[in-house]
């Protein structure tokens, strides 16, 4: 899970609702209920999965897939699109 | 030291025009519905005129309108809009959104009833309506209090410590369409009086920027904020609508210095009586017929008077508890309903706040003029001797009742 934000009072943020922090500080991955997990040995580093995820939470550094679950939100198209299904989606 | 001023027969819907030209409008946005129409009507000539530089943008209802003053003002435009009735009904949501926005729009309203039955003639029942959007509302009482008002809204809407949308409100047709003699101040005094738009500073990703929408320093306007941030945005709201409280009163001494103008503090206004003993509280155009009223009583030594509440919002709670401090009844007269609550908006607050107080006059409420039903002085009279009687006999039979109605 991500880890623990420490949430701002009514005085120090700024008015109208204005974003005050980058979105990359904004851990949203708990808000996933189910996870996806990757089979290292089934995955052909095909990349679908990289570029299928809709909140860039996959990530490739030339020599494996890794899932970043601080943001990974477990929409499951990732699961979905891998050919060899390396992907799978389990419960929280 | 006051400026020499010109007087012009016009009436309230020309001077709030009036006013808006002045204050050097970047945007105005707006549909026409009466009795407003005259506002945006004689605005579009000082734009065909080449009088104004400002923006008139036409749409294609008011949730437009206040969606355009919405955009216009986020990139840090000077905006306004005027509107009435079903048209600031329809504006609802967007009314909101301006708000916690904090963006420091200027709306004039002329007070029209809602529908239904349709009806477009005066009652407060459309602007009473968005009391609780966080907006800041003034009620004013005749074309030269309009005139003034529009002028002060800018400058109290803009102060760094408010940014908040606010409203003027007058009474359809009553004020709205009846001329009098209002003395306008020079173009220039006006613009140096209510300035250039102030834009505040806010601080995102650790770095000091301007809070408008601009390509070269880009912010995010109008996100999400679920359970984590919402609640926090809306205390911020509260904080800044009582800052209000202190820059309305500031503006209107500033003004008065300016025009020679003031009314009252700037949150109510009194008349008769320093030591009146009955009292009547009202809004807009009604404080004038009450005045005539209390000059008969005057000639007969019964110690009456009147509070017109120029500010309903925010509600000058402690203003209104000094000036009812040795008034023994008080009736509050509130030109929209409050259908299924104990009387109408302006007796409930007033009444919420005396519950602190150890003593307190009697208080009954008097619902009137739904939908442009004459207040007549005769009514009036009514009024203040239901109020002799209350403190005669020592109690309030009926704490609701309606004026005028058969």
């Amino acid at each position: 899970m991500s880890k623990k934000q420490v949430e701002r009072g009514w005085k120090s943020i700024p008015i109208g609702g204005v974003c005050w922090k980058s979105s990359e500080d904004y851990l949203t991955g708990d808000w996933r209920s189910n996870r996806p997990i990757l089979d290292l040995d089934k995955c052909t580093s095909c990349l679908l999965c990289h570029i299928y995820c809709p909140d860039s939470s996959i990530s490739w550094d030339g020599k494996k897939i890794t899932i970043n679950y601080d943001y990974c939100k477990g929409c499951g198209i990732c699961a979905k699109e891998c050919p060899v299904s390396a992907i799978e989606m389990i419960k929280e | 030291m006051n400026v020499k001023q010109k007087m012009v027969g016009i009436n309230g819907d020309e001077a709030a025009a009036y006013a808006l030209k002045q204050c050097n409008v970047d945007l105005l946005s707006a549909y026409p519905i009466t009795p407003q129409t005259i506002i945006v009507e004689k605005f579009s000539e000082y734009v065909a005129n080449g009088e104004v530089e400002t923006e008139f943008v036409t749409v294609e209802s008011e949730h437009s309108a206040m969606s355009v003053c919405i955009g216009g003002a986020a990139a840090g435009g000077r905006v306004c809009t005027a509107t009435a009735s079903a048209g600031l009904a329809l504006m609802h949501e967007m009314v909101f959104i301006a708000a916690s926005h904090r963006l420091p729009i200027v709306m004039t309203v002329a007070s029209r009833a809602l529908s239904g039955p349709i009806n477009i003639h005066p009652d407060h029942s459309d602007s009473m309506a968005e009391r609780d959007s966080s907006w800041i509302q003034l009620y004013a009482e005749n074309p030269q209090e309009v005139y003034d008002t529009v002028i002060q809204a800018f400058k109290i809407a803009e102060d760094p410590t408010v940014q908040l949308p606010c409203m003027v409100m007058f009474d359809g047709f009553i004020v709205s369409h009846t001329l009098q003699n209002v003395s306008v101040l020079p173009d220039n005094v006006v613009a140096k009086f209510v300035g250039q738009r102030r834009i505040p500073k806010i601080n995102v990703m650790g770095r000091e920027t301007e809070y408008k929408l601009d390509v070269e320093n880009p912010i995010t306007m109008g996100p999400l904020a679920l359970f984590d941030y919402y609640f926090e945005h809306k205390r911020q709201q509260e904080e800044a609508i009582k800052n209000a409280k202190q820059i309305i009163c500031d503006v209107n001494d500033e003004f008065a210095q300016v025009s020679g103008r003031k009314y009252g503090n700037g949150l109510l206004q009194q008349y008769g009586f320093e030591d009146a003993e009955l009292s009547i509280i009202c809004l807009g155009s009604t404080a004038g017929t009450i005045r005539t009223v209390i000059e008969e009583y005057r000639t007969k030594g019964i110690k009456v008077g009147v509070i017109r509440l120029k500010t309903f919002r925010p509600f000058p709670e402690n203003e209104l508890k000094t000036a009812l401090r040795n008034v023994k009844a008080v009736a509050v007269l509130d030109r929209s309903g409050g259908y299924g609550a104990i009387g109408g908006p302006v007796f409930n607050e007033l009444r919420s706040i005396l519950y602190d107080c150890k003593e307190r006059p009697f208080i009954v409420n008097y619902i009137y003029g739904l939908g442009g039903r004459d207040v007549t002085p005769k009514l009036i009279k009514k009024v203040y001797e239901d109020l002799r009687n209350i403190v005669k006999t020592g109690q309030v039979k009926e704490n609701v009742k309606f004026l005028g109605v058969r």
